[in-house]
């Protein structure tokens, strides 16, 4: 049996007043007598002024009166879901023969059958069949038959057929009197003249007034002020109860959010915790400057209380040493204010790298000497192999051989090849830096000089950021401790990204003394090769090209000849040129083969036919010999001493 | 979707009602819209079905102002109930920093009252959130209807409430219980701030 026919709602309980003494009248009668008086019986009222419990009090007097009465409720609505299911699973008969068994029928909240054609035409047939048989249907809806919309015409004067009543709201003798009722079945007692007062305010049904009545006992029960007709209305507007209230108009009165809000408020404060709304801060305070805050923002994901002024005096030291890099950066070049690598206290190391590559590009290495290619190079057997090495080195710089460690005598052609690379090293796009070429010397000099100033970082940078690195003549660093140990840092910098570094020598590295063991080993690490002094076939080329470069008006043959003899390089075969064209100066102009001839017979310890010994060969050689010594009487005062 | 942006000093809150279809989730929504001013609040977004019943799902984006010198958001959202939903349910429930579970007090409903919690917890199972950690309140509605009609508190705490959470009757038509549960849920899930996330189930106490 459904629950609203368990005795819940029943006449005695039901307060009747003008408002719905009809309605209640008509009940009775049906319930005396289903099928008998009013068929169908259609009671219509807007919510919570009690249809429901009318229905439900018809269905149960009914049934008291007559045990064996089958007595059906079913709001519309699970009449719909029932049709479905029965229509869905092909038991549709099952569902009529289930309601034409029924004697009393009571249907509640029949307006919902606007537009539902289906359960309209199945509704009739059931109203069709009940009615013929006499048996009673009980309907009860928020409006008439005539109002509800979209509803088929036989259906409406089937529902209109019978007797149509109306609940109204109820006056204030029924309002007090359910107050009452109300009361006694809770067992509550209020002040003389609060229910009344009550009763006498505005209200849209008796579920409100219901709701008035909660609202008022809950007060009571909190005990803060005792209830007196004089606040009730007091108490019931700030429930907000009635649906004027409920609804107000914009800008009207907010209590309860305001409420809430205040409660929000302190829930806030309660829960917030210090050192995250502290570190919060510090935050807010970094990303206002610019700075990417992760370090800290980890921090703040820990549940873990950190110390948040130690985090942030670590994240303000790498500020600051930020700022240094990026003051010392937009010194060299301003466009490089405020990039993203200066932003970021976890990423000083790249910032450091950057500023080195600044300083390099402002104030760039050394570069290699533009007039020393490898078009001008000429090749030949002696040092066919250093010029293989050095193309595979262009190839592919930085991962073939590295170093490249090419030596020879003096004169061959070391310093032009070593250049030469550098020279086309730099031609190349993908190159990370400049080529920075130095001789040995010179990186001994610049060292001592930026000891001597003080700027020996900014020195350091100017090299770590090149592209490749070619040291001419390294064997210059012999004995100098701190050259060599800068060039081992150097050196290893730039090896491990991947970076060409190309030596030369006068000698191979295991021959070059006073060199610490850690960078011979890493010359030799790569490749060592050696330049020879030319052979005939070079020599004449060599000779050839010299004629050629100084317009010398020769004869046929010249070169041939005076390649016959051997010389340490091509700086030889200058000054062997030199003397040639000066005496053809002095004879008329022309080199002919005799005046070679007789130059090259006319002996003198410069000469190739009478060619010196190695030591008298580097005294001669014009690149080596030290023609001025600036300190000479310092230097004599001191031995003297 | 974090609960708090310390650096932004923002508070954003997503709060779900969740609850069987017509129990009264969107009826909460509206009854906290009609409150709330209209400068804090945005538009209520709701996409519902010619019979009125929550399609995809409501959304009512509160705006509390600033509080303790956080700008505080609250997001409201309903699921649609009907049992077909369950994809939309899932979505709507996805980053969720607290539940509100709106049971229908009428005594038929009540399995689908216990259908729609069930389908709550293998929610947030599937998305691999142990339901014990997130917070939840439930609110028994439609308390103002016929005695005769409805199972009391008592009786549906017995039968829905497992894990004791906090619990509030309501009439959310004419807003009786819905800001104290409104309240309630934001209390649970403004705890999280403390950092050690505190489980709603536990020592939470009921408010009633």
């Amino acid at each position: 049996m459904s629950v609203l026919l368990d005795g819940r709602f029943r006449f005695d309980n039901y307060v009747v007043g003008a408002s719905n003494r009809l309605a209640v009248a008509a009940g009775r009668a049906v319930a005396e007598s289903p099928g008998a008086s009013y068929n169908p019986l259609f009671i219509y009222s807007p919510s919570g002024l009690g249809k429901t419990h009318l229905i439900g009090a018809i269905g149960f007097a009914a049934k008291q009166l007559q045990p064996e009465l089958v007595v059906e409720y079913v709001p519309l609505d699970d009449f719909v879901d029932q049709l479905h299911l029965a229509v869905s699973s092909g038991q549709s008969d099952a569902f009529k023969q289930r309601y034409q068994r029924v004697d009393l029928l009571l249907i509640d909240d029949v307006q919902f059958l606007t537009g539902r054609r289906e359960t309209q035409s199945e509704m009739l047939r059931i109203f069709n069949s009940l009615q013929s048989s006499g048996r009673q249907i009980v309907m009860a809806s928020d409006r008439p038959p005539s109002e509800i919309a979209d509803v088929d015409e036989r259906l409406v004067t089937r529902l209109a057929g019978g007797l149509i009543v109306d609940i109204g709201l109820p006056e204030y003798e029924t309002r007090v009197a359910i107050l009452r009722n109300k009361c006694a079945e809770r067992e509550m007692t209020f002040a003389t003249g609060v229910l009344e007062e009550l009763a006498r305010m505005p209200c849209g049904s008796v579920r409100e007034l219901q709701g008035a009545l909660n609202r008022l006992a809950a007060h009571e029960a909190l005990g803060e002020r005792p209830l007196t007709p004089g606040n009730v209305r007091a108490v019931i507007t700030a429930g907000r109860m009635t649906p004027e209230y409920a609804r107000p108009a914009a800008g009207a009165s907010n209590d309860e959010f305001a409420g809430f809000l205040s409660d929000i408020a302190v829930a806030v404060a309660q829960h917030v915790e210090g050192w995250r709304v502290r570190l919060g801060e510090r935050i807010a305070h970094w990303q206002s400057g610019g700075y990417r805050t992760a370090m800290l923002d980890r921090a703040l994901s820990l549940t873990e209380e950190v110390d948040v002024d130690a985090l942030d005096a670590a994240f303000a030291a790498g500020v600051a040493r930020l700022e240094q890099l990026e003051a010392q950066a937009v010194l060299l070049d301003p466009r490089l204010a405020g990039l993203d690598v200066f932003r970021d206290p976890e990423r000083v190391a790249d910032a450091e790298a950057r500023v080195e590559q600044a300083i390099a590009a402002h104030d760039p290495p050394p570069a290699p000497w533009p007039a020393f290619t490898l078009e001008t190079l000429i090749a030949g057997k002696s040092n066919q192999l250093a010029t293989r090495a050095a193309q595979s080195v262009l190839e592919s710089p930085g991962s073939q051989y590295n170093p490249l460690f090419v030596h020879g005598g003096p004169g061959v052609g070391k310093t032009h090849l070593v250049h030469a690379v550098g020279n086309a090293l730099r031609r190349r796009s993908a190159l990370s830096g400049p080529v920075a070429c130095v001789s040995g010397s010179q990186f001994v000099d610049e060292l001592i000089a930026a000891l001597q100033e003080g700027t020996v970082d900014r020195w350091r940078a100017r090299y770590r950021a090149a592209g490749a690195l070619i040291i001419d003549d390294v064997h210059a660093l012999a004995g100098k401790e701190r050259s060599q140990d800068e060039l081992f840092y150097l050196f290893n910098a730039l090896h491990s990204a991947g970076r060409q570094v190309v030596l030369a020598s006068d000698r191979p590295p295991s021959e070059i003394g006073e060199l610490e063991a850690r960078l011979r080993s890493r010359f030799n690490g790569g490749l060592v090769v050696a330049i020879q002094p030319p052979d005939r076939a070079l020599r004449e080329a060599l000779y050839a090209r010299s004629l050629v470069d100084r317009a010398a008006n020769a004869e046929q043959g010249v070169a041939a000849l005076l390649a016959e003899l051997p010389v340490s390089g091509a700086i030889e075969v200058e000054s062997v040129v030199d003397r040639v064209i000066h005496a053809a100066r002095a004879s008329g102009g022309q080199i002919t083969l005799s005046l070679v001839r007789r130059e090259l017979n006319s002996g003198g310890a410069a000469t190739p036919t009478s060619v010196p010994s190695v030591a008298d060969k580097s005294f001669l050689d014009p690149e080596k010999m030290v023609l001025e010594w600036a300190d000479l009487d310092g230097r004599i005062i001191e031995e003297l001493r | 979707m974090s609960l708090v942006n310390y650096a932004a000093r923002e508070i954003t809150c997503k709060i779900v009602y969740y609850g069987p279809g017509r129990s009264g989730k969107t009826s909460n929504l509206h009854y906290i819209y009609n409150q709330v001013p209209g400068d804090r609040r945005g538009s209520m977004v709701s996409l519902a079905t010619q019979t009125d019943r929550t399609l995809f799902f409501d959304f009512l984006p509160l705006d509390l102002g600033t509080i303790s010198g956080f700008t505080t958001r609250f997001q409201l959202y309903t699921v649609p109930g009907q049992v077909y939903y369950a994809t939309t349910r899932k979505l709507v429930l996805q980053g969720a920093d607290g539940v509100v579970f709106v049971a229908d007090s009428q005594r038929r409903q009540i399995e689908e009252n216990v259908e729609s919690m069930q389908d709550l917890h293998e929610n947030l199972a599937e998305q691999g959130i142990d339901a014990r950690s997130v917070p939840l309140v439930i609110q028994y509605n439609k308390q103002d209807l016929p005695r005769e009609l409805i199972m009391d508190v008592g009786e549906l705490d017995d039968m829905l409430n497992f894990r004791g959470v906090p619990y509030h009757s309501g009439d959310a038509l004419r807003g009786t219980g819905v800001f104290e549960t409104l309240r309630s849920i934001s209390e649970l899930v403004l705890r999280r701030l403390s950092g050690n996330a505190m489980p709603a189930a536990v020592g939470a106490g009921r408010v009633a």
